[in-house]
């Protein structure tokens, strides 16, 4: 803390002649930047005399330090805390899969159904809140087992070296090279067991890329003075790995696991869309989308109501895991 | 140092170390490096032809991963007696030794042949001949939208890096990298098409080239939407690399005519954005499956996600063997052309690369 007193005494144009990763919003650059002109000691009225945002919440400024970001930041995260917890809220569920095949599909704002039903007369709102459930499930199941086996394999890799490394290394390598999506389709379409069997082939084709993403943080990590403490210490290689290199490693793993999240919601959802894997039963986005491709005359707000969802709940994972990579970078350095 | 090659503008040195027309060919000859280029290929060569050994390996055994006998997977949905499974069993060679049956498969897929298709008794590879100009022009047209887009918003949002127009460009690359593309599909559908009527909805029109292009142009823009985010990314990142590099400044306080300045900013940043535009295809014949399917569109995407879903395994290994090789040649080739143009991308280049600059241009000189 007595750091950031010592930079945040530096005036803001300071921060900002740091080189920007390329990834960061200048909104959020802008904002990242302001905020260290507050000071913990000045009072709230001098505060208020420097120029941003007028503080809504009288937290204490450590927790709003660490909040620190734009708007887009914190409506991201309203959005994906609203979308998981009325994803997994089963009650949500029952209701959406009500079909009324008389009705067919009727236009929005009709008596009863506020964004209309789709084809086969279930109700628009209702099979979009439910269809918050595959979602979120799937891409937070893909993320945390992709980062899983990337944090085995890649730690054990850096760790270890020699030829295990290599071997690893090449595998990754090779895996790397071949079209995700490509094989995704063809394998999952052709074993064809439903949702969870999609989750487990794309869980399978992202783990190349977290085994490299860790194995090059290890890496970078590894020639670190308290790491050849341990060693010296002759603990237990799992205890190091556990407790020493990946705190050390965690912001990079966070950050990589929340934009792994969004684009497994993509690719889970393309395969719903095409028609692999998911029952024309169940409550998808993606399969929503497809069944809305012949509905749009009738009643565009089955495909715009999921559309405009799926691209919400992406892009606000996205910025979650750009935010998370900006705070590592800033933490760095 | 100063003046001796670039005559009476030493900043050139500078800015034109890293992106100069002849310094190919001078690295080879000066450094005595024929062979060391022929080794780099040479490696690049084999790492390609052991992954396409292990995607040829990958797609031969796709007959294989349906949980039922090959040979029922082969006949189809209709119902045979047990004589015609043997004889489909003997004419796909299903009951010789498995590296049999994959190289008497290599074999005819080197020369072309693939095997009928079980849903339509064709040829695949004339149903593939069919299709593959639908895909090959959608995806040519895509590209060059992203490109024409994204590269000039790049360069306006690292030129006014910090306003407000490269926030909202961030943004919109932010959108178009995250979202989806058949939602963006079915929604720039219902937008252009349905309601204001300025695009055709579905299909292709009546089959010739000159009314399929109108067809094609909004799933093209789809499929750019997603490449044009990656565009604007990478190229605002590099310019804005070279925008915040010490060059600038001091071209800048000297002098130098903005536009001299935006001219070497460019021809450096344009290495990465090469490098990456090329690595974009991958990602470019991924989309093609779903935009094709998303407007209905009858090209290679569209035969493998409906051959997928009908389990004809001739069509899908015939399709996939085609995008993955295209995909992975590409690849491979632009990776090799950027690093022979940029030893720092070569595997042990990242040091030499100081080293080799300087005295190379006293070489010259």
């Amino acid at each position: 803390m007595s750091e950031a007193r010592q930079t945040s005494a530096q005036n803001p144009t300071q921060a900002h002649a740091r080189p920007e990763t390329p990834d960061q919003k200048p909104a959020q650059a802008a904002a990242l930047s302001e905020k260290p002109a507050q000071k913990p000691i000045q009072t709230p009225a001098s505060q208020s005399t420097v120029r941003q945002h007028p503080r809504l919440l009288p937290l204490p400024t450590r927790i709003r330090r660490a909040m620190s970001g734009s708007w887009a930041m914190l409506v991201s995260t309203l959005i994906l805390l609203a979308t998981a917890v009325i994803g997994l809220i089963p009650s949500f569920n029952s209701g959406a899969l009500k079909q009324n095949i008389v009705l067919g599909a009727v236009p929005a704002g009709t008596d009863g159904h506020m964004w209309g039903t789709d084809a086969l007369g279930r109700d628009v709102f209702m099979l979009t809140v439910a269809g918050a459930r595959t979602a979120i499930a799937g891409p937070v199941v893909i993320a945390v087992g992709a980062m899983a086996i990337g944090l085995v394999f890649g730690l054990l890799a850096a760790y270890t070296g020699g030829w295990v490394d290599w071997l690893i290394s090449r595998v990754v390598e090779l895996m790397l090279s071949l079209p995700t999506l490509l094989l995704a389709i063809v394998l999952a379409g052709l074993i064809g067991g439903g949702y969870w069997v999609n989750v487990l082939v794309f869980m399978l084709l992202y783990a190349p890329y977290e085994i490299r993403l860790v194995r090059s943080a290890a890496l970078s990590h590894l020639h670190d003075p308290f790491l050849d403490a341990a060693r010296l210490l002759e603990l237990n290689p799992a205890r190091i790995l556990a407790r020493h290199v990946f705190p050390v490693i965690r912001p990079v793993v966070g950050a990589a696991m929340f934009l792994d999240m969004s684009n497994a919601l993509v690719s889970l959802s393309s395969l719903s869309f095409l028609g692999l894997g998911i029952s024309p039963q169940a409550a998808d986005w993606g399969r929503q989308l497809s069944d809305a491709r012949d509905q749009l005359f009738n009643n565009p707000m089955t495909a715009i109501a999921p559309g405009i969802a799926i691209i919400v709940v992406s892009v606000a994972m996205n910025i979650v895991g750009d935010w998370i990579t900006a705070r590592a970078d800033r933490g760095e350095r | 140092m100063a003046g001796s090659v670039a005559g009476d503008k030493p900043f050139t040195l500078l800015t034109l170390h890293l992106f100069r027309p002849g310094s190919l060919r001078m690295r080879i000859v000066t450094k005595g490096g024929f062979v060391k280029v022929a080794k780099f290929i040479g490696r690049r060569l084999l790492n390609l032809v052991i992954l396409l050994f292990v995607l040829s390996l990958v797609t031969f055994g796709l007959l294989y991963l349906t949980n039922s006998d090959p040979a029922r997977t082969l006949a189809g949905a209709k119902k045979v007696s047990a004589a015609q499974l043997a004889a489909i069993r003997h004419q796909y060679h299903l009951d010789e030794p498995l590296w049999k049956q994959y190289a008497i498969w290599l074999g005819n897929a080197v020369h072309g042949d693939f095997g009928t298709s079980i849903r339509t008794q064709l040829p695949v590879s004339q149903m593939i001949g069919q299709r593959a100009w639908v895909t090959l022009t959608l995806a040519l047209l895509a590209l060059a939208i992203a490109l024409v887009v994204g590269l000039p918003l790049g360069v306006v949002a690292a030129k006014r890096h910090g306003t407000w127009r490269d926030g909202l460009i961030t943004a919109l690359a932010v959108v178009g990298l995250s979202a989806p593309s058949f939602a963006v599909g079915l929604l720039l559908l219902y937008v252009f098409a349905v309601k204001l009527g300025w695009f055709p909805v579905y299909g292709l029109g009546d089959g010739s080239f000159a009314d399929a292009l109108p067809h094609l142009l909004l799933p093209a823009i789809t499929l750019a939407v997603g490449l044009f985010a990656a565009v604007i990314k990478v190229s605002r990142a590099s310019l804005l690399e070279q925008v915040e590099s010490d060059y600038t400044l001091f071209a800048q306080s000297r002098g130098v005519p903005r536009g001299t300045i935006t001219r070497w900013q460019l021809r450096n940043a344009s290495l990465p954005i090469m490098t990456s535009s090329g690595l974009l295809i991958a990602s470019l014949i991924s989309g093609t499956v779903i935009v094709e399917t998303t407007f209905s569109i009858g090209g290679l995407g569209t035969l493998l996600q409906e051959s997928v879903t009908f389990k004809d395994i001739p069509v899908v290994q015939a399709v996939t063997l085609l995008l993955a090789t295209i995909i992975c040649v590409t690849t491979a080739i632009i990776d090799a052309l950027c690093a022979l143009a940029d030893p720092r991308l070569r595997p042990n280049g990242g040091h030499r690369a100081s080293a080799e600059a300087l005295p190379s241009k006293e070489g010259e000189a």
